[in-house]
């Protein structure tokens, strides 16, 4: 781009370049998808891992998009995309059943932790009841840090405050404090005030700045967090590169993409689980 | 984060620098291409339409100025806002395909910086034209002869004006996040690599990446200092 400007190569031999690398390049090279993901796959380098796997393999490019579930959901029904990658479950199939998406597909898990400061101010550690911990966070008015953004995480959370029987909206400004952010930012911030928050555990183990949070509550079945992908309707928005993106949902739903997911490793942990370890669709 | 912490970035800043780090530069060179375009089409359009502002009197102006002014403070998010919405797929300008370009950057940030030219540049050109009415009626300047004129007499101030706007642009993260989407090799610039890299926790990384930005900022500044003192010293030297 800019490098080009300040070597002035003369025109034969860029001309020749030109050539050159048309001839070199596959059929689809240059083809550019866009993919509207969620903050937790790129701060966990996930993405950073598969992407230029798949470049290399197909030619396509990937460009992410990473905001909450909920604005990545938003961008896609405008069309600002070809392929979403969130997890949320029900707000998927709700993007689904208005007809945004044409094809969904699982894709992998991890699972969420409420994390609070050394000291356990709660009095949770060790408990595997996400919502009766919650109600004890409550209770005793430890202070929470909710992403508040829409996102897969906050939905997550919200359900379970609504499974513990609670809301703590009313609360919102005294204990509990509504971030308006991503999960990075959230952990940033419970982790400079002594806050308890949840987060899902990829984000965790790759996350730096943890101050001294350390994981409390793990283990309970409502934490699962499954990942789903989605195409964006080329009916309804006829730019949608429809072959580009399959071709990007198979192979990441495929054996090759399944079997990255599962290699992937930060600090020597796995962070995700394919859905389709076997390869199988 | 401690005082040792930020001493480690202000060496890890110098270290990025240092080694050219391929990444780092490919974001540091679309920075300064997508604010210095920024700036220079909203100089092309924004310093004739100050000077004539400034210089001809004509219904509504009081009200266009007023309006201008508060521009100045147009938060940028918002700016983004209504720009993604006018680019997006599903808004009135989607089949151009730009969102997510350096191009609807440059767009934004054009939007965003032109009110500054033209609030403050008309200020200065204003207060010159008391002292060069009576010279410019006597020889007769007149349209947009005058405004070309009176322009180039104020170069100098002006480009003080070019570089508050550019201060502005390239330290701006709201729009270009939104209408850029912060894409690794396509659209990331200093400010959304910034704001990245503390959303992953990775404060070091963060502020040395914020010290490579004042670095470029200072650059910038001292090119444009010195540039002027050289061309200054050229025309003492003429006359």
């Amino acid at each position: 781009m800019a490098s080009c400007a300040r070597h002035p190569f003369s025109a034969p031999f860029m001309a020749f370049l030109l050539l050159l690398v048309f001839l070199m390049t596959p059929a689809q090279a240059g083809e550019t998808i866009i993919l509207q993901s969620t903050t937790s796959t790129q701060n966990s380098g996930l993405l950073d891992w598969l992407l230029p796997k798949f470049t290399e393999k197909t030619g396509i490019r990937v460009k992410v998009v990473a905001v909450g579930t909920g604005q990545a959901l938003k961008n896609a029904a405008r069309g600002d995309g070809d392929v979403v990658l969130v997890h949320a479950r029900k707000a998927e199939e709700a993007f689904m059943q208005a007809g945004h998406g044409t094809l969904r597909r699982d894709v992998m898990h991890n699972d969420f932790v409420i994390v609070c400061p050394k000291d356990d101010p709660a009095g949770i550690a060790g408990s595997r009841n996400a919502a009766a911990a919650l109600a004890r966070i409550a209770r005793t008015k430890t202070r929470f840090v909710s992403r508040g953004d829409d996102s897969g995480t906050h939905k997550k959370e919200l359900a379970l405050w609504k499974k513990a029987g609670i809301d703590p909206r009313p609360e919102s400004g005294t204990w509990y404090l509504e971030a308006g952010r991503g999960m990075g930012a959230t952990l940033n911030m419970a982790a400079a005030m002594g806050a308890c928050t949840l987060t899902d555990r990829g984000t965790w183990i790759s996350h730096k700045n943890r101050g001294d949070l350390r994981i409390v509550v793990e283990g309970d079945p409502a934490l699962f967090n499954p990942y789903g992908v989605m195409l964006v309707n080329p009916k309804r928005h006829p730019h949608v590169k429809e072959q580009a993106a399959r071709a990007f949902i198979d192979w990441l739903t495929g054996p090759e993409g399944q079997k990255l997911i599962a290699a992937y490793r930060m600090n020597g942990q796995q962070l995700f689980f394919p859905a389709h370890p076997g390869g199988t669709q | 984060m401690n005082g040792n912490g930020i001493a480690q970035s202000f060496s890890d800043a110098l270290l990025l620098l240092a080694r050219l780090d391929a990444d780092v530069l490919e974001i540091v060179l679309l920075s300064l291409k997508v604010s210095l375009t920024s700036v220079g089409i909203a100089a092309i359009i924004g310093l004739p339409a100050a000077a004539a502002l400034a210089l001809w009197h004509f219904r509504g102006r009081t009200v266009m100025l007023v309006v201008i002014s508060a521009l100045m403070g147009l938060p940028p998010v918002l700016l983004g806002l209504v720009v993604y919405l006018l680019l997006s797929r599903s808004g009135p300008l989607g089949v151009l395909g730009l969102l997510y370009t350096p191009t609807a950057m440059i767009i934004a940030q054009t939007l965003l910086v032109l009110p500054i030219i033209i609030a403050l540049a008309q200020r200065i050109i204003a207060s010159m034209w008391e002292e060069y009415a009576e010279l410019m009626r006597s020889l007769q300047v007149r349209g947009w002869q005058l405004v070309g004129t009176m322009l180039f007499e104020a170069r100098f101030a002006l480009m003080t004006v070019i570089l508050a706007a550019f201060g502005r642009a390239i330290a701006e993260v709201g729009a270009v996040m939104i209408v850029g989407g912060n894409i690794n090799h396509a659209t990331r610039v200093m400010t959304t690599a910034i704001a990245l890299e503390t959303s992953r926790g990775n404060l070091a990384l963060a502020v040395a990446l914020g010290c490579v930005l004042l670095m470029l900022a200072l650059a910038v500044n001292a090119a444009v200092f010195l540039l002027g003192r050289l061309s200054g010293e050229r025309q003492g030297a003429v006359a």
